[in-house]
């Protein structure tokens, strides 16, 4: 299944990456390839299959509900791109 | 005592419990080999010299103590995908800028817990994303091996080309990788060390920047298969901050080296014979065969029939895992920030600016193939195709004990060589992302050189949760093979 440029501009946008026009073609050229050699995957009879998704077969394991970590303010915004009084500060998010 | 970096990690190890060498000596030995031989090989991104100095110093001290930790002493290379406390941890990617985190990933944890020294951090492919440490924000690294009469550079591999080449090159006594798709195996092949991944669930993953949360695992690449093993034992345990990591006890690795390997069964996979598949890579695998049965295996002819379809199963599922798991590079809490005019527009510029091309690629491939009217056709069905991988090795391992099979389609190749088309590139881990699909356990060991004199390794894929058997096969080819091979230092 081939894409196009106006697909790739939407994936672009769900991803949140900026891609300039003129990189919306060559990137189209690019995934077609790759989706061309994925394609293949359609021959596999996968019929009744289960999807697996998890490698081990284990339920997820559960914990008592207490805090054990966190609370350190100075560890959480020590690397923040922008900080002011214990908070993160960042472009407006709501309008 | 100028070559003291030149030790195996078992030897070391020795020698600094018996008092004949101590950490510091060790340590300054290897920073002095780094501040030669890094300018040319690009394998660390930060070396720890003040840090090192005083890790090695208060290891000496530990022992002075009578400490008799495991590692005491031992110095090592972290791939820059561990978040180590205080010092620069970035996924060799722009968008992390310079993110130093405050926290230690347990299995580096593990490793000062239990006596190491950390020189530095290890260059990789941007996010642990590529087959030949080409993608790095600090640059390629360039393997130390050359070929005959060249002098033109190779790649090391990927994406854990720092630590394969530092260890290669006697940079490190061992060093931390992590592979999702073949990227501790396929580096060990092409740098003549020895590369294993364990068991998916055995390490555990707190801590180590995530790509495909179901693929990744840590392990080491060290210089013998007996030092890898003592490096894995350190590693791994269970994690209870990683609730994939698996409640079993983690046996001393070490004792399966040299155990006797006679009766084993060791099926020879046919699918894994591909269509222009060099001669002398061929070639070296019957030779491992023939080694195994003279050591007493016997050699079983298997078939998985799905091998044709892991790569394409795991360029669906890598790319869609890591599109969801790289969402949160946003600039908005750690990293590196590009202001917009807005708030999606600094996501957008700051993501675009921050991401290499291919990392860009993987994750737009991930949300594609995620996306509304797309999930069932790529995903769903890929995970399908994912179980019944699991099941032929399922299948095969009912009778079989281990396989035997290549490393890597080739040998180191030239920088540049694959860069044109990504699915080039992709088929380099041909032999390896089997195992990561399926969650077994998977070792490289150098088995000879190729006609250039490059190294080549055969790798030995396990039952999940049986490293050791895989140890003891390992072992039996490392004792047969004799590879004593080492790169010539040109830098």
């Amino acid at each position: 299944m081939a894409i196009d440029e106006n697909t790739v501009r939407r994936v672009a946008h769900l991803a949140r990456l900026a891609l300039p026009e003129d990189r919306l073609a060559p990137m189209a050229a690019e995934i077609n390839g790759i989706l061309a050699w994925i394609e293949q995957l359609n021959e596999v009879d996968v019929e009744g299959v289960e999807p697996m998704t998890s490698v081990v077969a284990a339920k997820l394991p559960m914990r008592e509900d207490v805090v054990t970590d966190g609370g350190d303010a100075r560890k959480v915004l020590a690397n923040a791109p922008k900080s002011e009084d214990g908070f993160f500060v960042v472009p407006k998010v709501v309008e | 005592m100028s070559d003291l970096n030149k030790l195996t990690l078992s030897d070391a190890l020795d020698g600094l419990a018996a008092k004949k060498v101590s950490s510091v000596e060790l340590t300054d030995a290897f920073l002095g080999a780094i501040d030669k031989a890094n300018p040319h090989l690009n394998a660390y991104v930060v070396v720890a010299h003040d840090k090192a100095r005083a890790m090695a110093q208060a290891s000496d001290a530990r022992r002075l103590r009578g400490s008799t930790a495991p590692l005491e002493g031992a110095p090592l290379g972290i791939k820059d995908l561990f978040c180590t406390e205080g010092v620069r941890s970035t996924a060799c990617s722009a968008i992390l800028g310079e993110f130093t985190p405050t926290y230690e990933s347990t299995v580096t944890a593990n490793l000062w817990r239990d006596g190491a020294v950390m020189l530095g951090k290890l260059n990789m492919d941007e996010f642990a994303m590529g087959s030949s440490n080409e993608t790095s924000c600090f640059g390629n690294v360039i393997n130390p091996w050359r070929a005959k009469n060249s002098n033109a550079p190779l790649t090391p591999g990927g994406s854990s080309g720092g630590s394969a080449a530092a260890t290669a090159a006697d940079l490190c006594l061992a060093a931390t990788a992590t592979d999702t798709g073949g990227s501790i195996r396929q580096p060990a092949s092409f740098t003549g060390a020895v590369g294993i991944k364990p068991t998916y669930g055995r390490c555990s993953r707190w801590g180590i920047v995530a790509f495909a949360s179901s693929l990744d695992q840590a392990g080491p690449i060290a210089k013998t298969v007996k030092d890898a093993a003592i490096m894995l034992t350190s590693m791994c345990g269970h994690d209870p901050k990683d609730s994939t990591s698996l409640d079993v006890k983690t046996p001393d690795f070490a004792k399966a080296v040299g155990k006797s390997v006679k009766g084993l069964r060791i099926g020879v996979p046919k699918e894994y014979r591909v269509d222009g598949m060099p001669a002398e890579i061929d070639a070296l695998w019957e030779k491992g065969i023939q080694q195994l049965k003279d050591a007493g295996c016997e050699i079983v002819p298997v078939s998985l029939p799905h091998t044709k379809y892991a790569l394409p199963t795991y360029y669906i599922i890598a790319p869609a895992e890591a599109s969801s798991n790289l969402a949160r590079y946003d600039g908005m809490r750690f990293g590196a920030r590009k202001a917009g005019k807005d708030l999606n527009e600094t996501y957008k510029a700051t993501r675009a600016a921050g991401f290499g091309k291919e990392v860009q690629r993987r994750i737009l491939i991930g949300t594609y193939v995620l996306s509304a009217g797309y999930y069932d056709a790529y995903y769903l069905r890929a995970q399908k195709v994912r179980s019944r991988i699991a099941e032929d090795f399922t299948n095969v391992f009912a009778n079989v004990d281990a396989m035997l099979t290549p490393t890597a389609p080739s040998a180191a190749f030239a920088l540049g060589e694959k860069a044109g088309d990504p699915v080039q590139m992709y088929l380099n881990d041909i032999f390896t992302v089997t195992t990561n699909l399926a969650g077994l356990p998977g070792i490289s060991v150098p088995a000879g050189l190729d006609a250039n004199g490059l190294p080549l390794g055969l790798q030995v894929i396990g039952k999940a949760l049986d490293e050791e058997t895989v140890f003891a096969v390992a072992a039996a080819l490392e004792d047969a093979a004799g590879f004593a091979a080492k790169p010539g230092a040109w830098w």
